[in-house]
């Protein structure tokens, strides 16, 4: 190997080739490599490079909230057994955070038999978020914003096993077996101290199928969040962080909106493509506004057609959800999901289901009062996609920062 | 006596060696007979198990052979350095023999502290401390995170086979 590698050139190392094996992973740090442009076909990643792929866990932020979402989430909520009071709280938290430090970067946890599982985590990362009941049970203050949304009830059909929760893990990463390994020890240390209210799987394009960065496309095949600003941003930083009118063991941390949002695709066959572009005023093919430019161009609320007509129809969902300073909106991290039919489902037409899809919209903002309301508000009074989409989950919860290591995500409320 | 959560050893375990005097930590204690500790963690218990188990890495990061020959805990009255042999448990006469340089890694199924008669629970996170005397007379303590696990368990009445895959804790949560 070592004699091989002398001669790899920086193009056979930067595509990946099978030669350029772990020099390869070096060479790309912990980012991805995308397309480059001019380049010839590029080889595979017949190496393992994304699998060896380490997010650091520890930090000011926590890593869920910083990297770029993987192809693959585990959500996990867990309600608080009656007796978990506030040193049993914190432990409960301290052991979380050791599984998580661990197995996210590629270690097995303490007592696990099955390290081996641990060593391809391929950008896996841990996200703990509380409920206004943990906070409560921890004896310090709540942001006034923690607990259910509003009420919508032009558009919410929710179901309480898909919603609440005390406290909520997310896990993504771009390999499905490392995420179901850290939940795994996620739900076993769980145990003493609360129980699992519900698991909701998603996921994306699988690593490698896109260039790195591409926007993702949910199951309506729109392509899903053009605007939504990236870790690195500075709109992202000011729509995301948590300052000084946050409690101090939220500063520098953030929330989570996760709305779990049902998609009738037999009622969406019954669209044309025109009909599909106007119902959220961007093109199918590549995301860009029907106004003109590429994916990533301003949307043109003010256009008009020869008829005087406005050419983004005002209950399109890119002129509802339009917010003119995104670092004042929310940021949005969302996974498709594809589940079994359930039993004795119905279809809108009144024959069984043969789908069931949909998205798991989760956002993190500052203020959840402050920026999710408002435009969770301006869509459930008009946004034409309502028609095919129906929220039937919802939970709020507060992201505190991350931690150093010997800390632990939380140790702030403890304080 | 072992403290109810405290900090997690997220790393390296605490270390604190090479002294006769257990409990006295000092960083620039004699070389000699030095036991590192990674990842120790301990099975809870419940007062009706009356048993339970520790195990982690001992890393004999000295250049002699370093053998521990007993472990004591506030957490138990009685511990004892146990190996599996074919599938049975049985005291590892001599203690555990760690070759200079080498390490032996305490898991279920294999070596163990076997800690019994204990007189309270050990609950998931609580931090135990534990002190392994070496056979030159110094000491080495360590803190254990307390883990639910269902396996290790060892139905030990001290002539019979110990059952290590039996699973009859109660269900917990």
């Amino acid at each position: 190997m070592p004699a091989e590698s002398t001669g790899v050139s920086r193009r056979r190392l930067l595509l990946g080739g099978a030669a350029a094996g772990a020099g390869a992973a070096v060479t790309l740090g912990a980012e991805r490599t995308g397309l480059l442009p001019g380049s010839p076909a590029p080889a595979a990643d017949a190496t393992g490079i994304n699998g060896a792929r380490i997010v650091p866990f520890h930090g000011a932020r926590q890593a869920g909230v910083t990297s770029t979402p993987g192809a693959y989430a585990t959500y996990l909520a867990f309600d608080l057994l009656p007796d978990t009071g506030r040193d049993r709280l914190a432990a409960w938290l301290r052991l979380l955070t050791d599984d998580a430090a661990r197995l996210t970067q590629g270690r097995g946890a303490l007592a696990d038999l099955e390290p081996e599982l641990a060593v391809r985590p391929a950008g896996l990362t841990a996200t703990f978020g509380l409920g206004r009941a943990a906070v409560e049970r921890a004896g310090a203050e709540a942001p006034g914003w923690l607990g259910p949304l509003p009420a919508f009830p032009q558009i919410d059909a929710l179901e309480e096993r898909w919603s609440g929760g005390d406290a909520v893990v997310l896990l993504h990463g771009d390999d499905p077996t490392a995420i179901a390994h850290l939940a795994r020890m996620v739900v076993r240390d769980s145990r003493a101290f609360a129980t699992l209210r519900w698991r909701q799987n998603g996921f994306r394009r699988a690593y490698g199928t896109d260039p790195s960065g591409t926007t993702m496309r949910n199951l309506f095949g729109q392509v899903d969040g053009s605007t939504t600003p990236k870790p690195g941003d500075e709109a992202f930083d000011r729509a995301v962080w948590a300052g000084d009118e946050a409690p101090a063991w939220l500063r520098g941390g953030t929330s989570l909106v996760l709305r779990r949002i049902a998609m009738d695709l037999e009622g969406w066959d019954e669209v044309g493509r025109e009909g599909r572009e106007a119902s959220v005023g961007r093109r199918l093919a590549d995301g860009a506004p029907l106004t003109g430019g590429g994916e990533h161009d301003a949307v043109d609320l003010e256009k008009t057609d020869e008829r005087g007509f406005t050419v983004i129809n005002p209950a399109a969902h890119a002129a509802r959800s339009h917010v003119s300073d995104p670092g004042q909106g929310i940021v949005r991290i969302g996974f498709s999901y594809d589940d079994p039919v359930e039993e004795g489902a119905l279809d809108s037409q009144g024959r069984p289901a043969v789908s069931n899809v949909g998205l798991l919209f989760g956002s993190w903002q500052r203020d959840v009062a402050a920026q999710y309301v408002p435009m969770q508000e301006r869509l459930a009074q008009a946004d034409l996609l309502n028609t095919w989409t129906t929220p039937i989950g919802s939970g709020v919860w507060a992201i505190p920062p991350g931690c150093e290591e010997g800390g632990f995500v939380g140790e702030g409320l403890f304080a | 006596m072992f403290t109810r959560p405290r900090f997690l050893a997220t790393a390296a375990a605490t270390l604190v060696a090479a002294t006769a005097l257990a409990g006295c930590a000092s960083d620039d204690a004699p070389a000699a007979g030095t036991l590192e500790v990674t990842d120790p963690w301990v099975k809870t218990a419940t007062p009706e198990d009356m048993m339970s188990a520790a195990f982690g890495t001992l890393t004999n990061t000295s250049d002699e052979d370093v053998t521990v020959v007993a472990a004591t805990s506030d957490a138990s009255p009685e511990i004892q350095l146990h190996e599996v042999v074919g599938g049975e448990m049985q005291e590892k006469d001599g203690g555990f023999t760690i070759a200079a340089g080498e390490s032996l890694t305490l898991e279920p199924g294999g070596y163990h502290l076997m800690l019994m008669g204990l007189p309270e629970a050990i609950e998931a996170g609580d931090e135990v401390d534990f002190t392994l005397e070496l056979s030159d007379g110094g000491a080495v303590t360590f803190t254990a995170t307390a883990k639910d696990f269902d396996g290790a368990n060892e139905d030990y009445d001290h002539e019979d086979s110990m059952d290590m895959g039996s699973s009859e804790e109660p269900a917990e949560g």
